[in-house]
């Protein structure tokens, strides 16, 4: 069950660039701010881009710098570690959905493409691959885009303080939920699609309620697709 | 241990790797175990519903905390996506919505 006529390609590397131009205001603000979090909390200029370039996964860096705490224990640590896999636990799931598109790709090349895997790529390449695409250049240079402007943008962000006082003022904070709502609209083809995401957000929801934290995007989306399996149209 | 720029803490370094290795083992690891399980129709039809499952469950807990200004917001995306089929100006409107709700009061 694995794609064939699976291509890589520069056109397809740039299109995937392209196409991130609509978000990357919402990326930026998240960077910086992260860089002024960063900065408060006294992380070093160095200590600070290593973190944001290296992890590269947004809010589980917000989360750990909640639990950073100068100086840092061995218990802090683990600490640290373990919220990030909680809140990058959804990555399990959307590599998996690779993997029937870049299933026929070597593996020297996907292994280290992975790297960039996000959740913004993700859903933009998701978007190509339905309307027929299976250039995974999109993947790769939307991929690759977002970590470089991500790792410049940290920069302003912890030596300006906060550049934008309040992104909410001007909205960026809804670039990336409102990103995410948009991608879901031609993702809707009848009722399989209706009550898969019912479901998923019905337990979503629950999930939410009962735990909090991101725990809701992992037994949703497990549940949504559990749903869109057993489910005939 | 100097309090410079470019200084780095040994264990905070430590914690960045760890916290690196997590992250990459869970954005290889799924695509990794799929490809020892053989793609049945039904898994490949559970793969084909996760993108929309998973938007839905990280948007709703947002629109829960953000209350009704991003619930309207999201909206806006989703009727302009759905009108005029541009990602961003999707997005663009959604913003503007966000900041003009706000300057409301909302």
């Amino acid at each position: 069950m694995l794609d064939k006529n699976v291509t890589l390609s520069l056109r397809g590397c740039v299109q995937g660039a392209l196409m991130c131009l609509p978000v990357l205001p919402g990326v930026i603000a998240l960077a910086a701010v992260f860089g002024t979090v960063a900065a408060q909390k006294g992380l070093t200029f160095l200590e600070t881009v290593l973190m944001n370039s290296l992890v590269f996964a947004g809010a589980s860096q917000f989360v750990a710098m909640e639990v950073y705490g100068d100086p840092l224990t061995l218990g802090t640590l683990i600490a640290m570690v373990g919220v990030t896999a909680a809140v990058n636990l959804r990555m399990l799931l959307i590599g998996a959905s690779l993997r029937p598109w870049l299933g026929q790709v070597p593996g020297y090349q996907t292994y280290p493409a992975l790297f960039f895997l996000t959740d913004l790529n993700w859903l933009l390449a998701m978007g190509q691959y339905q309307k027929g695409s299976r250039d995974w250049g999109i993947y790769l240079g939307s991929g690759l885009i977002f970590w470089s402007v991500w790792s410049l943008s940290v920069i302003p962000g912890y030596f300006a303080g906060s550049l934008i006082s309040d992104p909410k003022t001007f909205g960026l904070d809804v670039i990336l939920p409102a990103f995410f709502a948009a991608m879901l609209v031609p993702l809707w083809k009848g009722k399989r699609q209706t009550v898969s995401w019912l479901i998923a957000g019905a337990v979503a929801a629950v999930t939410w309620f009962l735990v909090g934290g991101y725990w809701s995007i992992f037994t949703g989306a497990i549940a949504g697709a559990f749903a869109g399996a057993y489910l005939d149209d | 241990m100097t309090e410079g720029a470019f200084s780095v803490d040994g264990v905070f370094f430590l914690a960045v790797i760890c916290m690196t290795a997590v992250t990459y083992s869970l954005r290889a690891g799924g695509y990794w175990v799929m490809g020892r399980l053989p793609i049945t129709e039904k898994m490949r039809r559970g793969l084909e519903a996760l993108p929309g499952a998973i938007i839905v469950s990280t948007i709703l807990p947002i629109v829960m905390q953000g209350g009704l200004a991003v619930g309207l917001c999201l909206i806006v995306a989703a009727a302009a996506q759905f009108l005029l089929k541009k990602e961003y100006i999707a997005v663009f409107c959604a913003a503007g919505a966000a900041a003009a709700l706000r300057a409301a009061g909302v």
